[in-house]
């Protein structure tokens, strides 16, 4: 049997004591695109930032042509031939064509350090036009569109002799003729005998174009299934495959009247034709993958980004939303997805935190009250069990989950009608998230109705009456909690399956 | 709030934080007190004061809009052009007080357009105020005709020249101008929002606070207290002069600097602002008395910044 171009195995890796590979393996032939699957959080990215020399892993053994490796740096990994291209491309926006594909390489006379342009020139046409492409080197590459970029990033690759290729979600961003370019040249690399691992949620895509799949699963390694000899539901079911435990209390919750109307919601590109509505106590989850559209269409309801087209009812009535401060107004509070860069203000105290949405509560005249300060902050880390020394502590000292909770009390005090949060769980860990269920259900209990936006598929089953399924911007699927499955949800959210919308 | 001095018991061991700035002045008052005669008689130091006066005010102003993550190159421009403006009403004729209270707004109406700029039109503070130092300074010299303003009313000199009990005016306006933005900044929801914009200006946004506002009157009080400062100037000098305030701004920043206040935003207090622009008085002051050159006074006085900072640094 031939020497494979690549063999991991073994692989451990812990972070600060949180075990995020354990005994993963892959392997990877000359000319085989090979599919790595897994849902947010599986490992992936850890495995490939191993290969890539980023992180450096704790065990296991990583052979490149029948060789062992250690792989301690980015650059060691590039000598190797390993390159990765990451979804953000690593393109400097203001520079030529040339210029980035021999950034930090530039061709000189001698041992001058003034650059040959001719050779730059020829040079990168040579490796253009290796992938088919006829772009002008002197082209800046902020001009280029993105399907472009990503081939430069390619052509940049491929100067370094890349003989194992990563792409990481290459066609996120790409419209479908430039996916169509894409798919091309990677079918001339195949036969030039470059490997590629290629990570994609797209399952249409990857039966297309990928020999073989590997899937990961809460950072294990799954199996290795032939493209030829699998089909979409295999692969779904070892992707998500886990028992729910009891780690979502539900509680019964009677649903009162319409809260949140939301009718024709469109934005150009991103989301299409979006209606839905969340009656009082009640919980809507909002699953599917990255980039699907979830956090866009919440930061449209809360006036973060404008709407082309469609209207937003809270208690029957329709509001209008420019601004978050409308959207405040209108009773909607949105904890946002990114903590530490849109909900926190971290060199700050917990108790001036909870206070800036609700500076006019805790204030005479413009006047601050520190005493009504006090009572608001050290009511909401009692009811919130928030884990503070006092109100004066700084949220940036906080753990993960207590900064968390700062924030959806900070919320909770502008009393609002409808609750949308944004991955309320990431980077929490399992006892604070159990919290958390609780505190949506307490807000449920009281009549709010909540949205909970979540890349979790057990949390959004475990916690939310009803589930919405999101795919290119669209509502591709609807279920009631007893009828949705692990299953039904990533083939909606693939964007495979049934589209009856309820 | 952040950037107060705090006693934080740790460990058994009492620490003071931001006491830093206080300590050096403390420090260089007792080495200048004890090198030289008459540093510390009444005369020297209202003497210090009222040259910090000048300065205090330009950096309080300086203060807020650091706060938020800004910078202010525009004042010695404003400083100069609100100056001329009231001088001239004042030579036609004008109600002194109409004319202080003209050459005022005018200070916060300049500070308001480069609060627009920055905030409505998504453009770097450094960039907008340094265009408009040019502007402004412009406009001085177009409406001077690049020549002092002289003969000004006689009950005007009173603003930067006269007493109350025994205390000059100036170091006066100081105080009330210290007190009542002390009080903004720590004590009303306003001072707060300026915090939380320099701290997170995006998730202050999300909050529904208009950030947009918050910066336009963070920009217009540094105006305002530009155009004060210039009237104190103005009055002791009895002329508005087109070249006024040149290069004032540095003197702000350096005081608001060697305060504490963090030139990224949302730490920092004005107490320390004080305390900076003292700093830098009664060095010049000390390096007078000292009798050293005018030339190696500015070596010093950067050094003083540059150690202070390094200091700052080291701490954290």
């Amino acid at each position: 049997m031939e020497t494979s171009l690549l063999e991991m195995k073994g692989i451990h890796k812990s972070f600060s004591g949180v075990r995020v590979l354990e005994d993963v393996q892959f392997s990877l032939m000359n000319g085989e695109v090979h599919a790595l699957m897994g849902e947010n959080g599986a490992g992936k990215s850890t495995l490939m930032k191993i290969l890539s020399g980023v992180h450096e892993r704790d065990s296991g053994t990583v052979k490149v042509k029948g060789v062992e490796q250690t792989l301690n740096s980015p650059y060691a990994a590039q000598k190797l031939g390993i390159v990765m291209i990451h979804q953000e491309l690593n393109l400097i926006p203001h520079l030529t064509v040339m210029e980035n594909i021999f950034l930090g390489r530039e061709f000189t006379y001698g041992p001058t350090k003034l650059i040959d342009w001719r050779k730059m020139r020829r040079e990168s046409v040579g490796y253009l036009s290796q992938l088919g492409l006829t772009i002008e080197p002197d082209t800046i590459v902020a001009e280029l569109s993105v399907g472009h970029q990503q081939m430069i990033e390619i052509a940049k690759a491929l100067s370094m002799n890349a003989e194992i290729l990563v792409l990481d979600e290459p066609t996120a961003a790409l419209t479908d003729r430039e996916i169509e370019a894409l798919f091309e040249v990677i079918a001339t690399l195949k036969k030039q005998g470059v490997g590629m691992i290629y990570i994609s949620h797209r399952m249409e895509e990857i039966f297309r174009i990928c020999d073989k799949i590997t899937v990961m699963r809460d950072g294990r390694y799954v199996g290795t299934e032939s493209a030829a000899n699998t089909d979409m539901d295999t692969i779904v079911k070892m992707m998500v495959g886990r028992e729910i435990k009891d780690r979502f209390p539900k509680v019964e919750v009677q649903f009162g009247e319409e809260k949140l109307k939301v009718e024709g919601l469109s934005q150009k590109g991103v989301l299409h034709n979006i209606s839905f509505s969340v009656r009082s106590g009640e919980i809507l989850g909002i699953s599917g993958l990255m980039g699907a559209g979830r956090t866009e269409l919440a930061k449209a309801l809360f006036g973060i980004s404008k709407i082309d087209k469609g209207s937003i009812f809270v208690n029957g009535k329709p509001v209008q939303i420019r601004k978050p401060i409308d959207a405040i107004h209108a009773g909607i509070a949105f904890v946002t997805e990114d903590r530490k860069d849109e909900g926190l203000l971290l060199q700050m105290s917990v108790s001036d935190n909870i206070s800036i949405p609700n500076l006019t509560d805790v204030s005479n005249m413009g006047f601050l009250s520190s005493s009504k300060e006090r009572q608001l902050s050290d009511k909401l880390i009692k009811q919130l069990l928030i884990k503070t020394s006092s109100g004066a502590q700084r949220v940036g000292s906080l753990s993960g989950g207590n900064q968390q909770k700062v924030v959806i009390g900070k919320w909770m005090a502008t009393n609002p009608q409808v609750f949308i949060l944004d991955e309320p769980t990431r980077g929490v860990d399992i006892g604070a998230k159990k919290e958390i269920y609780e505190l949506i259900n307490s807000l449920a209990l009281k009549g709010v109705a909540i949205i909970v936006i979540s890349s979790d598929l057990p949390e959004v089953l475990g916690i939310s009456d009803r589930i919405l399924v999101m795919h290119e911007g669209k509502i591709t699927g609807q279920f009631k909690q007893e009828e949705a499955t692990q299953e039904k949800i990533m083939t909606c959210a693939t964007g495979g399956g049934h589209r009856d919308v309820g | 709030m952040s950037g107060d001095v705090i006693a934080v018991k740790k460990r058994g061991k009492l620490k003071l934080q931001g006491l830093g700035p206080l300590i050096g002045l403390i420090l260089l008052v007792i080495v200048l007190s004890l090198t030289t005669d008459n540093f510390l008689s009444i005369n020297n130091v209202f003497n210090v004061l009222r040259q910090v006066s000048i300065n205090a005010l330009l950096a309080f102003g300086m203060t807020f809009v650091i706060l938020t993550g800004g910078i202010d190159l525009s004042i010695g421009s404003i400083f100069a052009l609100s100056s001329a403006l009231t001088a001239g009403l004042m030579v036609g004729g004008t109600d002194t007080w109409l004319a202080v209270i003209v050459g005022v707004g005018a200070g916060a109406l300049m500070g308001a357009v480069n609060g627009v700029l920055i905030a409505k039109g998504r453009l770097a503070p450094f960039i907008v105020t340094l265009a408009t130092m040019t502007i402004f300074r412009g406009l001085t010299l177009v409406y001077t005709d690049g020549k002092p303003i002289t003969g000004l009313n006689a009950d005007f000199g009173f603003f930067g020249k006269g007493y109350f009990l025994k205390i000059p005016l100036p170091v006066i306006w100081m105080i009330i101008g210290f007190i009542v933005l002390y009080v903004i900044l720590k004590h009303t929801t306003f001072g707060r929002r300026v915090y939380a914009v320099g701290s997170n200006e995006e998730a202050t946004w999300l909050s529904g606070i208009s950030t947009t506002k918050v910066k336009v009157f963070v920009y217009s009080i540094s105006g305002l207290m530009a155009a004060i400062s210039g009237l104190i100037l103005t009055s002791r000098l009895n002329s508005a002069q087109p070249t006024a305030g040149a290069a004032y701004e540095m003197d702000a920043i350096a005081a608001v600097v060697l305060g504490g206040t963090s030139l990224a935003g949302g730490k920092g207090w004005i107490v320390g602002t004080l305390i900076g622009a003292v700093i830098i008085g009664v060095l010049d002051n000390g390096l007078n008395l000292l009798n050293v050159s005018s030339f190696y006074q500015q070596v010093v006085k950067g050094a003083v910044i540059l150690f202070a900072v390094l200091l700052d640094r080291s701490k954290k």
